[in-house]
C-alpha cells in the first residue's frame, strides 16, 4: 500500500505539467489549430517563470508570466498560421526551435554576475507539496492530498476543461470552429476571433506547464528542463482523443510508468533496465495506435475536422 | 542606381578579401571543443568548459578557443568536426565517447589538424585519445558514502551501461565496502546523460526505497537536490556539486581538465605534438576529489586524507586485487592488477553492487 501511494503521488507530480499542456494543445486542436511549439514554449515559459520568482519572489507572478508567456508565443503562432495562412507544422516547428534557443539564450544571460552560469543552479521560492489537513494522512488517498497547488489545480482543471467543451454554448462553438470552420462562420461564429483566442488561450496552459517543471517539480532552471515532454503531449493529445477529461489517463500512464520502473530497478528487478526505459514510449505508441484503429473500426474520428488547415473566407 | 550598387559590391569585395589578410598577420592558434550538452549543465560539459576558459586564459591572444554546444553524437557530430576542419582550425576536442567514429572519420581527411577525443580508444597518427582515472576519487568518495550511510544502503543513479559509468560504480563501491562491507550500492539506469525530470524520479525511486546517500553518474545536480529535499545525504560527480546544491553533497569526485589540455595545446602549438592515448589519475591532477562537506566528521574526513595521500604516493593502488563478482567469484587475484584493457571494457560489477549492467 505504501509502494502505490509513493507511486502514486510522484506520478500525480510527474504528470502534472503534462495535464496542463495536454489540456492546453486541446483547446488549441479543437480550433483547427495544430501547434507544434509546444517544447519551445514550454522551455521558455520554464525560464521566464523561474527569472521572476528569482528576482520578485512572488511564485503568483511567476506563474502569470509563464502563462503569458506561452500566450505570447501561441498569439505568434496564430498570426502566422491564421492572418498570413503559413503552414502550422513549419510555423509550430520554428516556434520549438526558437524557445529551445531563446530559453537557453536567457538562462545565460539573466540572473546575477556572480553566478558563472547566471540562472542555472539558482535557488528561489518553489511550489511545496501541501497536506491538506485531514485527508492528507489518509492511506492510499494522502497520494492525492500531498501534492502542490498546481496539481490541486489541475484536479480542477480537468473537470472543469471538460465542461467548458461539451456543456457550454462557447466549447460547442470552438468545437464548430475546429469541425468545419466554413458552416461555423455561416452561423454567425467569428472564426478568427475563435481561432486567435483558443490558441492564446491553449498557449497560456502549455506555460502553466512548462513553469510547474521550474517551480515545483525539479525547482530551478536548467536547459532543456523539459526533455522533449513537449513532444510527448502532442502524442497525449491524440492519445486522450481531444477529450480534457481523458488527458488525464495518457498523462498518468506516461508520468506512472516511469515511476514504476525506476522503483523497479531500485527493487532489484531482472528485467533489463534497458526494456524498461522504453515502457513509456512504446505504451504511448502502442496506445496511439490502438486508438487510431479503434477510430477506424467505428468511424467515430477523434481529430478536429479541418485540423491542420487555413482558413480563407473567401474559399465559400 | 546600378553604378552604386556596383561601387559597393567592389568595396565590399575588396573588404572581404582584405581583412582576412589583415587578421592573418598575428593569427591565434585555433582550437574548436565540441560539447555533448551546454556549459550551464554545472557536470560534464561544465568542468570541459571550465578548462577551455583557464587554458584561454593562461594563454591569451596566442590561442583562440572555441566552443559548440549540444552537438549530439553520430553524423551530426561528423558534420560539425569536419566544418571546424575545413574552416582552419588547428586543433579540434571531442568531448564526448560517442564522437569516437565521427572524429576517426574526419581525421584522415585532414592530416594537418590536430584531433583528440575524450574517453575512446581509437587513435590515429593525427588523432590522440585521453581520459583520466576518475576511479581513484570514486574510491575515495565511497569511504566517505560507507562511513556515513546508517541504512548501509546508498543509491546510484547512473545513465548508460556502459564500461565508463561501470567502472564508476565499481571503483564507488569498492571504497564503500573497503570501511563498511555490510553495504550495497543500488543502481538504477536512466539511459540518459542529460534529463533533469528523468534524474530526479531515478533518484526519488532510490530513496523510496530506503537508501540514504545518493550517487550518481549524470550530468545534472538534480539527483543531489532530490536527496537534499528529502533530507538525504549525497555524493556530486563531475563538478565540485556542494558549492551549487549545499552542504548536503558530501564530496565529489571531479575532473581537473585544463592541466591536460593546457600541455597537449602546448606541445601543438610548439609542433612536439605526437599521437598519444593520455590516461592519468590523481597524481597527474587530472582527477581529483572536491570539497569536502562540513558534515562529514574528522575522523572519517582523516581516512579519506590519508588513503588520499597513499594514491598519490603510490602505495595504493586501487586497481589491485582481490576484487570479487556480484557472484562472489574472484575475478582479479591478490597480488595482481586489473589491466587498463579489462578496465576499459568493463562490463560487470564488483561484489556488493545490486543491479544489472546487461
Amino acid at each position: 500500500m505504501d509502494l502505490i501511494a509513493s507511486i502514486l503521488t510522484i506520478t500525480l507530480r510527474a504528470g502534472t505539467s503534462l495535464v496542463y499542456a495536454t489540456v492546453g494543445e486541446t483547446f488549441t486542436e479543437r480550433s483547427g489549430i495544430l501547434n507544434l511549439g509546444l517544447e519551445g514554449m514550454m522551455l521558455m515559459a520554464a525560464v521566464s517563470s523561474f527569472a521572476t520568482v528569482y528576482y520578485t519572489g512572488s511564485l503568483a507572478l511567476a506563474l502569470l508570466v509563464g502563462a503569458a508567456v506561452g500566450a505570447a508565443l501561441a498569439a505568434v503562432h496564430a498570426f502566422l498560421t491564421t492572418t498570413m495562412r503559413a503552414n502550422q507544422v513549419v510555423s509550430g516547428l520554428s516556434i520549438t526551435l526558437f524557445g529551445t534557443g531563446f530559453a537557453s539564450f536567457l538562462g545565460q544571460r539573466l540572473g546575477p554576475e556572480s553566478n558563472s552560469h547566471r540562472l542555472v543552479g539558482l535557488t528561489a521560492d518553489r511550489f511545496s507539496p501541501i497536506a491538506v489537513p485531514g485527508l492528507g494522512d489518509i492511506p492510499f488517498l494522502r497520494a492525492f492530498f500531498n501534492q502542490d497547488l498546481l496539481t490541486y489545480g489541475m484536479y480542477l482543471l480537468i473537470p472543469l476543461a471538460w465542461f467548458y467543451l461539451y456543456r457550454t454554448r462557447s466549447g460547442l462553438w470552438l468545437r464548430a470552429v475546429g469541425e468545419d470552420p466554413q458552416t461555423a462562420d455561416a452561423m454567425g461564429i467569428n472564426v478568427f476571433r475563435t481561432k486567435y483566442l483558443y490558441t492564446m488561450l491553449g498557449g497560456a496552459f502549455v506555460g502553466l506547464g512548462g513553469a510547474h517543471l521550474s517551480l515545483a517539480y525539479t525547482p530551478g532552471w536548467s536547459e532543456n528542463i523539459t526533455g522533449g515532454r513537449g513532444w510527448i503531449v502532442i502524442a497525449l493529445v491524440i492519445f486522450s482523443t481531444w477529450n480534457p477529461a481523458r488527458a488525464i489517463w495518457g498523462a498518468l500512464l506516461f508520468g506512472g510508468i516511469n515511476a514504476v520502473q525506476f522503483r523497479l530497478q531500485a527493487a532489484g528487478t531482472t528485467i533489463p533496465a534497458g526494456i524498461l526505459n522504453m515502457l513509456p514510449y512504446v505504451a504511448t505508441i502502442v496506445v496511439l495506435v490502438l486508438i487510431t484503429w479503434w477510430e477506424a473500426l467505428s468511424k467515430r474520428v477523434g481529430a478536429p475536422a479541418s485540423l491542420g488547415n487555413a482558413y480563407m473566407r473567401e474559399e465559400k | 542606381m546600378k553604378k552604386t550598387l556596383f561601387a559597393v559590391m567592389i568595396v565590399l569585395l575588396a573588404l572581404a578579401v582584405a581583412l582576412p589578410v589583415a587578421a592573418q598577420k598575428a593569427a591565434p592558434f585555433k582550437v574548436a571543443f565540441i560539447y555533448i550538452g551546454p556549459p550551464g549543465d554545472l557536470g560534464w560539459t561544465y568542468e570541459h568548459d571550465r578548462a577551455r576558459k583557464a587554458v584561454a586564459a593562461d594563454l591569451g591572444d596566442k590561442v583562440k578557443l572555441d566552443f559548440i554546444e549540444n552537438v549530439p553524437e553520430g553524423p551530426d557530430a561528423e558534420r560539425i568536426i569536419r566544418q571546424y576542419a575545413q574552416d582552419g582550425y588547428n586543433m579540434i576536442f571531442a568531448t564526448s565517447f560517442g564522437y569516437m567514429d565521427p572524429m576517426f572519420n574526419v581525421a584522415k581527411e585532414f592530416p594537418k589538424v590536430y584531433f583528440e577525443h575524450c574517453s575512446g580508444y581509437k587513435t590515429a597518427p593525427n588523432m590522440a585519445t585521453y581520459f583520466g582515472w576518475i576511479e581513484e576519487p570514486r574510491y575515495l568518495s565511497g569511504i566517505i558514502a560507507g562511513k556515513m550511510s546508517k541504512a548501509n544502503k546508498i543509491g546510484y543513479v547512473a545513465a548508460f551501461p556502459i564500461p565508463e559509468v561501470v567502472r564508476g560504480i565499481n571503483w564507488f563501491t569498492l571504497g564503500v565496502r573497503s570501511v563498511n562491507p555490510k553495504a550495497t550500492v543500488n543502481v538504477v539506469w536512466t539511459n540518459t546523460w542529460y534529463d533533469p525530470v528523468k534524474e530526479r524520479e531515478a533518484a526519488v525511486a532510490l530513496l523510496d526505497s530506503g537508501v540514504d546517500i545518493i550517487a550518481q553518474h549524470q550530468d545534472t545536480t538534480e539527483p543531489q537536490k532530490a536527496a537534499k529535499e528529502r533530507g538525504k545525504l549525497s555524493i556530486g560527480y563531475d563538478s565540485d556539486m556542494g558549492k551549487i546544491v549545499g552542504d548536503t553533497v558530501l564530496t565529489s569526485p571531479v575532473w581537473n581538465w585544463s592541466v591536460y589540455y593546457k600541455q597537449t595545446i602546448q606541445a601543438a602549438m610548439a609542433g612536439t605534438w605526437k599521437s598519444h592515448g593520455y590516461w592519468e589519475g590523481m597524481k597527474a591532477g587530472v582527477v581529483q576529489l572536491g570539497t569536502i562537506s562540513p558534515k562529514v566528521p574528522k575522523d572519517v574526513a582523516g581516512l579519506v586524507d590519508a588513503a588520499s595521500k597513499k594514491i598519490l604516493a603510490g602505495t595504493l593502488n586501487v586497481f589491485a586485487g582481490p576484487i570479487k563478482d556480484q557472484s562472489g567469484a574472484v575475478k582479479v587475484p591478490a597480488g595482481t592488477t586489473i589491466s587498463v584493457d579489462d578496465r576499459a571494457g568493463m562490463d560487470w560489477f564488483v561484489e556488493g553492487v545490486v543491479g544489472k549492467v546487461k
